[in-house]
Protein backbone atom coordinates (compact mmCIF):
# COMPACT_ATOMS: atom_id res chain seq x y z
CA UNK A 1 0.00 0.00 0.00
CA UNK A 2 1.60 3.15 -1.04
CA UNK A 3 0.59 6.56 0.95
CA UNK A 4 1.64 10.66 0.30
CA UNK A 5 5.19 10.08 0.89
CA UNK A 6 6.47 12.40 -1.63
CA UNK A 7 8.68 11.26 -4.18
CA UNK A 8 12.28 12.12 -4.13
CA UNK A 9 12.44 13.94 -7.51
CA UNK A 10 9.27 16.26 -7.02
CA UNK A 11 8.84 18.76 -4.60
CA UNK A 12 6.55 18.05 -1.61
CA UNK A 13 3.27 19.99 -1.97
CA UNK A 14 2.75 23.21 -0.34
CA UNK A 15 -0.24 23.72 2.00
CA UNK A 16 -1.85 25.39 -0.84
CA UNK A 17 -1.47 22.75 -3.02
CA UNK A 18 -2.88 20.21 -0.22
CA UNK A 19 -6.00 21.80 0.20
CA UNK A 20 -6.73 21.75 -3.55
CA UNK A 21 -5.87 18.55 -4.28
CA UNK A 22 -8.48 17.59 -1.20
CA UNK A 23 -10.90 19.86 -2.37
CA UNK A 24 -10.97 17.90 -5.48
CA UNK A 25 -11.37 14.55 -4.19
CA UNK A 26 -13.65 14.72 -1.07
CA UNK A 27 -17.58 15.14 -1.34
CA UNK A 28 -19.02 18.11 0.04
CA UNK A 29 -20.11 17.18 3.80
CA UNK A 30 -16.10 16.41 4.13
CA UNK A 31 -14.69 19.64 2.55
CA UNK A 32 -17.01 21.61 5.23
CA UNK A 33 -16.01 19.62 7.95
CA UNK A 34 -12.04 20.18 6.30
CA UNK A 35 -12.76 24.67 5.96
CA UNK A 36 -13.87 24.30 9.83
CA UNK A 37 -11.00 22.17 10.93
CA UNK A 38 -8.58 24.37 9.23
CA UNK A 39 -10.38 27.35 10.95
CA UNK A 40 -9.64 26.04 14.29
CA UNK A 41 -5.64 24.98 13.44
CA UNK A 42 -5.14 28.34 11.74
CA UNK A 43 -6.72 29.73 15.55
CA UNK A 44 -4.55 27.34 17.22
CA UNK A 45 -1.20 28.85 15.53
CA UNK A 46 -2.48 32.45 16.12
CA UNK A 47 -2.55 31.85 19.60
CA UNK A 48 -0.17 32.68 22.63
CA UNK A 49 2.42 29.31 23.21
CA UNK A 50 1.47 27.64 26.40
CA UNK A 51 0.01 24.37 28.11
CA UNK A 52 -3.45 23.08 26.37
CA UNK A 53 -6.44 24.58 28.76
CA UNK A 54 -7.36 21.67 31.20
CA UNK A 55 -7.24 17.54 30.27
CA UNK A 56 -9.95 19.03 27.31
CA UNK A 57 -8.34 18.53 23.63
CA UNK A 58 -7.87 21.92 21.66
CA UNK A 59 -10.48 21.76 18.91
CA UNK A 60 -8.06 21.47 16.21
CA UNK A 61 -6.45 18.02 17.24
CA UNK A 62 -10.13 16.56 18.17
CA UNK A 63 -10.38 17.42 14.41
CA UNK A 64 -6.77 15.72 13.62
CA UNK A 65 -8.59 12.57 15.66
CA UNK A 66 -11.72 12.40 14.07
CA UNK A 67 -10.00 13.09 10.19
CA UNK A 68 -10.38 9.10 8.98
CA UNK A 69 -14.34 8.86 9.96
CA UNK A 70 -14.67 12.50 7.95
CA UNK A 71 -12.96 11.61 4.93
CA UNK A 72 -13.24 8.61 4.51
CA UNK A 73 -10.33 7.11 2.28
CA UNK A 74 -6.89 6.35 4.28
CA UNK A 75 -5.29 8.72 1.81
CA UNK A 76 -7.68 11.61 2.17
CA UNK A 77 -7.34 11.29 6.01
CA UNK A 78 -3.72 11.03 5.42
CA UNK A 79 -3.04 14.44 4.00
CA UNK A 80 -6.03 16.16 5.34
CA UNK A 81 -4.03 15.55 8.95
CA UNK A 82 -0.73 16.70 7.53
CA UNK A 83 -2.53 19.92 5.94
CA UNK A 84 -3.64 20.49 9.92
CA UNK A 85 -0.65 19.75 11.31
CA UNK A 86 1.16 22.19 8.60
CA UNK A 87 -1.35 24.83 9.18
CA UNK A 88 -1.48 24.80 13.34
CA UNK A 89 2.01 24.41 13.57
CA UNK A 90 2.33 22.66 17.13
CA UNK A 91 5.44 22.98 18.90
CA UNK A 92 7.65 20.24 19.90
CA UNK A 93 5.94 19.53 23.02
CA UNK A 94 2.38 18.78 20.84
CA UNK A 95 3.99 17.11 17.95
CA UNK A 96 5.03 14.71 20.65
CA UNK A 97 2.05 14.62 22.40
CA UNK A 98 -0.02 13.97 19.01
CA UNK A 99 1.86 11.08 17.86
CA UNK A 100 2.84 9.28 21.37
CA UNK A 101 -1.26 9.40 21.83
CA UNK A 102 -1.98 8.87 18.13
CA UNK A 103 -3.43 5.40 16.79
CA UNK A 104 -1.35 4.54 14.20
CA UNK A 105 -2.98 6.86 11.44
CA UNK A 106 -2.31 9.26 13.34
CA UNK A 107 1.44 8.91 14.30
CA UNK A 108 1.40 8.08 10.66
CA UNK A 109 0.29 11.64 9.80
CA UNK A 110 2.81 13.04 12.00
CA UNK A 111 5.95 11.53 10.54
CA UNK A 112 4.24 12.83 6.67
CA UNK A 113 4.39 16.24 8.36
CA UNK A 114 7.52 16.01 10.21
CA UNK A 115 9.55 17.83 7.54
CA UNK A 116 7.12 20.80 7.41
CA UNK A 117 6.94 21.12 10.88
CA UNK A 118 9.56 23.88 12.78
CA UNK A 119 11.40 20.97 15.42
CA UNK A 120 15.02 20.91 16.34
CA UNK A 121 16.29 17.58 14.66
CA UNK A 122 16.54 15.67 18.38
CA UNK A 123 12.41 16.10 18.85
CA UNK A 124 11.38 14.66 15.26
CA UNK A 125 14.02 12.44 15.43
CA UNK A 126 13.01 10.52 18.92
CA UNK A 127 9.26 9.99 16.71
CA UNK A 128 10.95 8.94 13.57
CA UNK A 129 13.14 6.49 16.08
CA UNK A 130 10.33 5.07 17.09
CA UNK A 131 8.34 4.31 14.29
CA UNK A 132 11.47 2.59 13.14
CA UNK A 133 11.31 0.02 16.24
CA UNK A 134 7.68 -0.76 15.00
CA UNK A 135 6.83 -3.98 12.93
CA UNK A 136 3.61 -1.76 11.43
CA UNK A 137 5.16 -1.25 7.25
CA UNK A 138 2.94 1.90 7.02
CA UNK A 139 5.01 3.52 9.96
CA UNK A 140 8.20 2.26 8.72
CA UNK A 141 7.76 3.39 5.26
CA UNK A 142 6.13 7.10 7.06
CA UNK A 143 9.24 7.32 9.19
CA UNK A 144 11.69 7.23 6.53
CA UNK A 145 10.43 10.29 4.25
CA UNK A 146 13.00 13.30 4.11
CA UNK A 147 13.12 14.14 7.86
CA UNK A 148 14.87 10.94 8.28
CA UNK A 149 16.55 11.51 4.97
CA UNK A 150 18.34 14.66 5.92
CA UNK A 151 18.48 13.60 9.94
CA UNK A 152 19.03 9.78 10.57
CA UNK A 153 22.96 9.26 11.75
CA UNK A 154 24.57 6.63 9.22
CA UNK A 155 24.38 3.75 11.15
CA UNK A 156 20.48 4.63 12.02
CA UNK A 157 19.80 5.15 8.39
CA UNK A 158 21.22 2.01 7.16
CA UNK A 159 19.48 -0.34 9.89
CA UNK A 160 16.10 1.95 8.12
CA UNK A 161 17.16 0.60 4.37
CA UNK A 162 17.60 -2.52 5.91
CA UNK A 163 13.94 -2.54 8.19
CA UNK A 164 12.67 -1.60 4.72
CA UNK A 165 13.78 -4.30 2.77
CA UNK A 166 13.20 -6.98 5.93
CA UNK A 167 9.89 -6.01 6.07
CA UNK A 168 8.55 -5.45 2.31
CA UNK A 169 8.47 -1.67 2.70
CA UNK A 170 9.21 -0.84 -1.18
CA UNK A 171 12.72 1.32 -1.11
CA UNK A 172 10.75 3.81 -3.03
CA UNK A 173 9.93 5.30 -0.14
CA UNK A 174 12.93 6.03 1.34
CA UNK A 175 13.75 10.25 1.21
CA UNK A 176 17.25 10.53 -0.45
CA UNK A 177 18.17 7.34 -1.30
CA UNK A 178 20.38 7.78 -3.72
CA UNK A 179 22.76 10.16 -2.20
CA UNK A 180 22.76 8.61 0.87
CA UNK A 181 23.41 4.87 -0.45
CA UNK A 182 26.00 6.69 -2.86
CA UNK A 183 30.06 5.97 -1.55
CA UNK A 184 28.37 3.53 1.42
CA UNK A 185 30.72 0.91 1.38
CA UNK A 186 29.25 -0.50 4.81
CA UNK A 187 25.73 -0.14 3.18
CA UNK A 188 26.63 -2.30 0.86
CA UNK A 189 28.39 -4.95 2.93
CA UNK A 190 25.13 -5.35 5.30
CA UNK A 191 23.25 -5.74 1.88
CA UNK A 192 25.69 -7.92 0.38
CA UNK A 193 25.45 -10.29 3.98
CA UNK A 194 21.64 -10.07 3.93
CA UNK A 195 21.96 -11.33 0.39
CA UNK A 196 24.46 -14.02 1.51
CA UNK A 197 21.86 -14.98 4.45
CA UNK A 198 18.71 -15.33 1.94
CA UNK A 199 20.61 -17.41 -0.75
CA UNK A 200 21.79 -19.47 1.82
CA UNK A 201 18.12 -20.14 3.13
CA UNK A 202 16.90 -21.02 -0.41
CA UNK A 203 15.19 -17.67 -0.07
CA UNK A 204 15.15 -15.21 -3.30
CA UNK A 205 16.57 -11.91 -2.48
CA UNK A 206 14.43 -9.26 -2.90
CA UNK A 207 14.35 -6.54 -6.05
CA UNK A 208 15.09 -4.07 -4.02
CA UNK A 209 18.02 -5.12 -2.23
CA UNK A 210 20.03 -5.50 -5.88
CA UNK A 211 18.62 -2.03 -6.73
CA UNK A 212 19.96 -0.80 -3.35
CA UNK A 213 23.48 -2.34 -3.92
CA UNK A 214 23.91 -1.31 -7.36
CA UNK A 215 24.17 2.10 -6.13
CA UNK A 216 26.19 1.08 -3.32
CA UNK A 217 28.47 -0.91 -5.15
CA UNK A 218 28.71 1.52 -8.16
CA UNK A 219 30.10 4.21 -5.51
CA UNK A 220 32.98 2.08 -4.39
CA UNK A 221 34.70 1.98 -7.37
CA UNK A 222 34.47 5.44 -8.60
CA UNK B 1 -20.86 -17.04 4.65
CA UNK B 2 -19.82 -13.46 5.89
CA UNK B 3 -19.03 -13.08 9.65
CA UNK B 4 -18.30 -10.19 11.91
CA UNK B 5 -17.76 -11.41 15.26
CA UNK B 6 -18.69 -8.28 17.40
CA UNK B 7 -17.00 -9.34 20.61
CA UNK B 8 -13.14 -10.65 20.41
CA UNK B 9 -9.65 -10.19 22.42
CA UNK B 10 -7.45 -11.04 19.49
CA UNK B 11 -4.75 -9.75 21.37
CA UNK B 12 -4.85 -13.33 23.02
CA UNK B 13 -5.02 -14.90 19.48
CA UNK B 14 -2.47 -16.08 16.84
CA UNK B 15 -1.74 -15.40 13.29
CA UNK B 16 -2.99 -18.87 12.91
CA UNK B 17 -6.55 -17.76 14.34
CA UNK B 18 -6.97 -14.88 12.01
CA UNK B 19 -6.02 -16.95 8.91
CA UNK B 20 -8.83 -20.00 9.87
CA UNK B 21 -11.39 -17.08 10.57
CA UNK B 22 -10.52 -15.52 7.50
CA UNK B 23 -11.33 -19.15 5.71
CA UNK B 24 -14.41 -19.27 7.54
CA UNK B 25 -15.72 -16.26 6.39
CA UNK B 26 -14.85 -13.40 9.14
CA UNK B 27 -14.67 -10.32 7.81
CA UNK B 28 -14.81 -8.08 10.87
CA UNK B 29 -13.77 -7.79 14.75
CA UNK B 30 -14.98 -5.72 17.06
CA UNK B 31 -11.74 -6.16 19.47
CA UNK B 32 -13.61 -4.86 23.31
CA UNK B 33 -10.95 -3.76 25.99
CA UNK B 34 -11.06 -5.87 28.47
CA UNK B 35 -9.20 -7.92 31.35
CA UNK B 36 -5.77 -9.65 30.51
CA UNK B 37 -5.86 -12.63 32.92
CA UNK B 38 -3.17 -11.16 35.11
CA UNK B 39 -4.27 -7.83 36.56
CA UNK B 40 -2.88 -4.31 35.77
CA UNK B 41 -1.25 -2.42 38.42
CA UNK B 42 -1.59 0.92 37.02
CA UNK B 43 -3.15 2.77 34.49
CA UNK B 44 0.26 2.98 32.23
CA UNK B 45 -0.59 -0.53 31.39
CA UNK B 46 -3.90 0.37 30.25
CA UNK B 47 -2.61 3.02 27.77
CA UNK B 48 -0.28 0.85 26.53
CA UNK B 49 -3.13 -2.01 25.83
CA UNK B 50 -5.19 0.10 24.25
CA UNK B 51 -2.63 1.83 22.08
CA UNK B 52 -2.45 -1.64 20.80
CA UNK B 53 -5.98 -2.24 19.90
CA UNK B 54 -5.18 1.22 18.46
CA UNK B 55 -2.13 0.41 16.39
CA UNK B 56 -0.30 -3.09 16.24
CA UNK B 57 -3.85 -5.35 16.43
CA UNK B 58 -5.71 -3.71 13.26
CA UNK B 59 -2.16 -3.61 11.16
CA UNK B 60 -2.05 -7.67 12.21
CA UNK B 61 -5.96 -8.05 11.60
CA UNK B 62 -5.41 -6.82 7.53
CA UNK B 63 -2.56 -8.48 7.22
CA UNK B 64 -5.25 -11.38 7.03
CA UNK B 65 -7.85 -9.63 5.29
CA UNK B 66 -10.04 -9.09 8.65
CA UNK B 67 -11.23 -5.51 9.46
CA UNK B 68 -10.31 -4.72 13.14
CA UNK B 69 -12.54 -2.05 15.21
CA UNK B 70 -12.28 -1.84 19.19
CA UNK B 71 -14.27 -0.69 22.36
CA UNK B 72 -12.26 1.32 25.05
CA UNK B 73 -13.05 0.98 29.09
CA UNK B 74 -12.33 0.08 32.55
CA UNK B 75 -13.30 -3.23 32.31
CA UNK B 76 -15.56 -4.48 35.52
CA UNK B 77 -13.50 -6.33 37.24
CA UNK B 78 -9.99 -3.86 37.39
CA UNK B 79 -12.69 -1.24 38.32
CA UNK B 80 -11.99 -2.41 41.38
CA UNK B 81 -8.46 -1.71 42.49
CA UNK B 82 -7.80 1.90 43.21
CA UNK B 83 -4.17 1.97 41.19
CA UNK B 84 -6.65 0.74 37.94
CA UNK B 85 -9.39 3.40 38.44
CA UNK B 86 -7.30 6.71 37.37
CA UNK B 87 -7.89 5.51 33.88
CA UNK B 88 -11.10 6.68 33.89
CA UNK B 89 -9.60 10.29 33.34
CA UNK B 90 -7.82 8.87 30.10
CA UNK B 91 -10.55 7.61 28.45
CA UNK B 92 -12.01 10.52 26.84
CA UNK B 93 -8.96 11.06 24.45
CA UNK B 94 -9.35 7.41 23.15
CA UNK B 95 -13.17 7.45 22.71
CA UNK B 96 -12.72 10.22 20.14
CA UNK B 97 -10.48 8.16 18.07
CA UNK B 98 -11.98 6.73 14.50
CA UNK B 99 -11.63 3.02 15.25
CA UNK B 100 -13.40 3.37 19.00
CA UNK B 101 -16.94 1.84 17.94
CA UNK B 102 -18.39 1.65 21.43
CA UNK B 103 -17.41 2.01 25.01
CA UNK B 104 -16.92 -1.40 26.98
CA UNK B 105 -16.70 -3.92 27.94
CA UNK B 106 -18.12 -2.09 31.29
CA UNK B 107 -20.63 -3.71 33.95
CA UNK B 108 -20.40 -5.93 36.93
CA UNK B 109 -18.02 -8.42 38.14
CA UNK B 110 -19.11 -8.72 41.82
CA UNK B 111 -21.80 -5.90 41.97
CA UNK B 112 -19.13 -3.61 44.42
CA UNK B 113 -19.90 -0.01 45.06
CA UNK B 114 -17.00 0.22 43.03
CA UNK B 115 -18.71 -1.11 40.15
CA UNK B 116 -21.71 1.09 40.48
CA UNK B 117 -19.65 3.87 39.62
CA UNK B 118 -17.50 2.78 37.10
CA UNK B 119 -20.68 1.89 35.34
CA UNK B 120 -22.39 5.02 36.01
CA UNK B 121 -19.46 6.89 34.63
CA UNK B 122 -18.53 5.29 31.55
CA UNK B 123 -22.42 5.20 30.30
CA UNK B 124 -21.91 8.91 30.58
CA UNK B 125 -18.87 8.70 28.65
CA UNK B 126 -20.77 7.29 25.91
CA UNK B 127 -23.37 9.51 25.78
CA UNK B 128 -21.11 12.67 25.89
CA UNK B 129 -19.16 11.11 22.77
CA UNK B 130 -22.10 9.49 20.55
CA UNK B 131 -20.69 5.96 21.25
CA UNK B 132 -23.12 2.99 22.27
CA UNK B 133 -21.71 0.79 25.26
CA UNK B 134 -21.21 -2.89 25.06
CA UNK B 135 -22.12 -4.14 28.51
CA UNK B 136 -20.39 -7.57 30.11
CA UNK B 137 -23.25 -9.21 32.42
CA UNK B 138 -21.50 -10.99 35.47
CA UNK B 139 -20.96 -14.79 35.29
CA UNK B 140 -22.16 -15.29 38.83
CA UNK B 141 -25.43 -14.31 40.16
CA UNK B 142 -26.34 -13.27 36.14
CA UNK B 143 -30.26 -12.63 36.42
CA UNK B 144 -29.70 -10.22 39.87
CA UNK B 145 -26.82 -8.68 37.85
CA UNK B 146 -28.88 -8.25 34.90
CA UNK B 147 -31.38 -6.20 36.62
CA UNK B 148 -29.26 -3.85 38.60
CA UNK B 149 -27.50 -3.51 35.37
CA UNK B 150 -30.48 -2.54 33.56
CA UNK B 151 -31.82 -0.05 36.33
CA UNK B 152 -28.30 1.46 36.06
CA UNK B 153 -28.80 1.84 32.09
CA UNK B 154 -32.24 3.29 32.49
CA UNK B 155 -31.08 6.01 34.96
CA UNK B 156 -28.10 7.09 32.38
CA UNK B 157 -28.19 9.32 29.55
CA UNK B 158 -27.25 6.55 27.02
CA UNK B 159 -31.08 5.42 25.26
CA UNK B 160 -31.28 1.71 26.15
CA UNK B 161 -31.21 0.84 22.32
CA UNK B 162 -27.62 1.89 22.46
CA UNK B 163 -26.51 -0.90 24.81
CA UNK B 164 -25.59 -4.25 23.52
CA UNK B 165 -25.94 -6.46 26.91
CA UNK B 166 -23.60 -9.31 26.39
CA UNK B 167 -23.05 -12.96 27.38
CA UNK B 168 -26.55 -13.70 27.34
CA UNK B 169 -28.47 -16.90 28.40
CA UNK B 170 -31.42 -18.80 28.86
CA UNK B 171 -32.23 -17.13 31.83
CA UNK B 172 -31.33 -13.66 31.12
CA UNK B 173 -32.18 -13.30 27.46
CA UNK B 174 -36.16 -12.34 27.88
CA UNK B 175 -35.98 -9.42 30.24
CA UNK B 176 -32.71 -8.08 28.12
CA UNK B 177 -35.37 -7.87 25.14
CA UNK B 178 -38.12 -6.89 26.92
CA UNK B 179 -35.67 -3.73 27.60
CA UNK B 180 -35.44 -2.63 24.57
CA UNK B 181 -31.52 -3.59 24.48
CA UNK B 182 -29.50 -5.30 22.00
CA UNK B 183 -28.74 -9.34 22.92
CA UNK B 184 -25.55 -10.39 22.61
CA UNK B 185 -24.51 -14.53 23.21
CA UNK B 186 -20.82 -15.46 23.63
CA UNK B 187 -20.29 -19.53 22.42
CA UNK B 188 -17.85 -21.23 23.99
CA UNK B 189 -16.35 -24.68 24.31
CA UNK B 190 -17.71 -25.69 27.49
CA UNK B 191 -19.13 -22.36 29.40
CA UNK B 192 -21.46 -19.61 28.11
CA UNK B 193 -23.64 -20.63 25.16
CA UNK B 194 -22.79 -23.51 22.85
CA UNK B 195 -24.22 -23.66 18.53
CA UNK B 196 -27.51 -25.50 19.56
CA UNK B 197 -28.80 -23.65 22.58
CA UNK B 198 -28.25 -20.71 20.49
CA UNK B 199 -30.24 -22.15 17.90
CA UNK B 200 -32.72 -22.92 20.67
CA UNK B 201 -32.88 -18.98 21.40
CA UNK B 202 -32.72 -18.20 18.23
CA UNK B 203 -36.21 -19.90 16.89
CA UNK B 204 -37.65 -18.99 20.31
CA UNK B 205 -37.18 -15.07 20.52
CA UNK B 206 -36.37 -14.41 17.21
CA UNK B 207 -32.97 -12.91 15.66
CA UNK B 208 -33.82 -9.58 15.64
CA UNK B 209 -31.19 -7.34 18.02
CA UNK B 210 -29.20 -10.55 18.32
CA UNK B 211 -25.57 -10.98 17.88
CA UNK B 212 -23.04 -14.10 18.73
CA UNK B 213 -20.05 -14.09 19.24
CA UNK B 214 -17.17 -16.26 19.95
CA UNK B 215 -15.38 -13.80 23.16
CA UNK B 216 -12.40 -16.10 22.75
CA UNK B 217 -9.43 -14.71 24.42
CA UNK B 218 -6.56 -16.41 26.64
CA UNK B 219 -8.78 -19.05 27.97
CA UNK B 220 -10.91 -21.98 26.49
CA UNK B 221 -12.23 -20.56 23.34
CA UNK B 222 -12.58 -20.68 19.97
CA UNK B 223 -12.44 -18.05 17.54
CA UNK B 224 -14.45 -19.96 15.12
CA UNK B 225 -17.44 -20.04 17.19
CA UNK B 226 -19.66 -17.74 15.02
CA UNK B 227 -19.47 -19.78 11.51
CA UNK B 228 -20.32 -23.08 14.12
CA UNK B 229 -23.28 -20.92 14.60
CA UNK B 230 -24.32 -20.24 11.18
CA UNK B 231 -23.71 -24.00 10.20
CA UNK B 232 -25.86 -24.91 13.31
CA UNK B 233 -28.15 -22.42 12.33
CA UNK B 234 -28.37 -23.70 8.18
CA UNK B 235 -28.77 -27.21 9.75
CA UNK B 236 -31.80 -26.28 11.43
CA UNK B 237 -33.88 -24.57 9.21
CA UNK B 238 -33.06 -21.15 9.00
CA UNK B 239 -32.41 -19.84 5.78
CA UNK B 240 -29.26 -17.66 4.61
CA UNK B 241 -30.76 -14.75 4.57
CA UNK B 242 -31.30 -14.74 8.73
CA UNK B 243 -28.19 -16.18 9.33
CA UNK B 244 -26.33 -12.94 7.05
CA UNK B 245 -28.59 -11.05 9.78
CA UNK B 246 -27.11 -12.53 13.09
CA UNK B 247 -23.78 -12.75 11.96
CA UNK B 248 -23.24 -9.84 10.04
CA UNK B 249 -26.27 -7.31 9.24
CA UNK B 250 -27.32 -7.24 13.11
CA UNK B 251 -23.22 -6.29 14.45
CA UNK B 252 -23.31 -3.69 11.71
CA UNK B 253 -26.33 -1.87 13.06
CA UNK B 254 -25.63 -2.08 16.38
CA UNK B 255 -21.68 -1.05 15.87
CA UNK B 256 -22.72 1.73 13.38
CA UNK B 257 -24.76 3.25 15.93
CA UNK B 258 -21.14 4.99 16.62
CA UNK B 259 -20.66 6.32 12.96
CA UNK B 260 -17.46 5.32 12.91
CA UNK B 261 -17.47 1.25 11.59
CA UNK B 262 -15.69 1.26 8.28
CA UNK B 263 -15.92 -1.49 6.05
CA UNK B 264 -14.58 -0.03 2.64
CA UNK B 265 -11.62 -2.30 2.98
CA UNK B 266 -13.79 -5.60 4.00
CA UNK B 267 -12.91 -8.40 1.57
CA UNK B 268 -16.02 -9.98 0.41
CA UNK B 269 -17.00 -13.42 1.71
CA UNK B 270 -17.35 -16.45 -0.49
CA UNK B 271 -21.32 -15.17 -0.27
CA UNK B 272 -22.16 -12.18 -0.94
CA UNK B 273 -25.90 -11.06 0.55
CA UNK B 274 -28.55 -10.65 -1.95
CA UNK B 275 -25.91 -9.13 -4.10
CA UNK B 276 -25.39 -6.48 -1.49
CA UNK B 277 -21.83 -4.65 -1.17
CA UNK B 278 -22.62 -1.82 0.98
CA UNK B 279 -21.21 -2.43 3.66
CA UNK B 280 -20.60 0.69 5.49
CA UNK B 281 -22.31 1.02 8.91
CA UNK B 282 -24.00 4.09 10.37
CA UNK B 283 -23.93 7.63 8.99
Amino acid sequence: MTHTTASPSSPPPTVDELRAALLACLAPPANAWLDGALTDAAEAAAAPAGAPPGRALPAWELRFAEAGRRCGAEDAADQARVLLLRTARPDATAVARLYRQGTAAERRAVLLALDHLDLAPADGLALVEDALRTNDTRLVAAAVGPYAGRHLDAHAWRHAVLKCLFTGVPVDAVAALEERAHGDGELARMLGDYASERTAAGRPVPDDLSRVLAVAGKAEES
Amino acid sequence: MRIFDPHIHMTSRTTDDYQAMYDAGVRAVVEPAFWLGQPRTSPESFVDYFDALLGWEPFRAAQYGIVHHCTIALNPKEANDPRCVPVLDELPRYLVKDSVVAVGEIGYDSMTPAEDTALATQLQLAADHGLPALVHTPHRDKLAGLRRTLDVVAESALPVEHVLLDHLNETTVGEAKDAGCWMGFSVYPDTKMDEDRMVAILKSHGPERVLVNSAADWGKSDPLKTRKVGDAMLRAGFDEDVVDQVLWRNPVAFYGLSGRLDLERAEPADVQHEGNSILRGGE
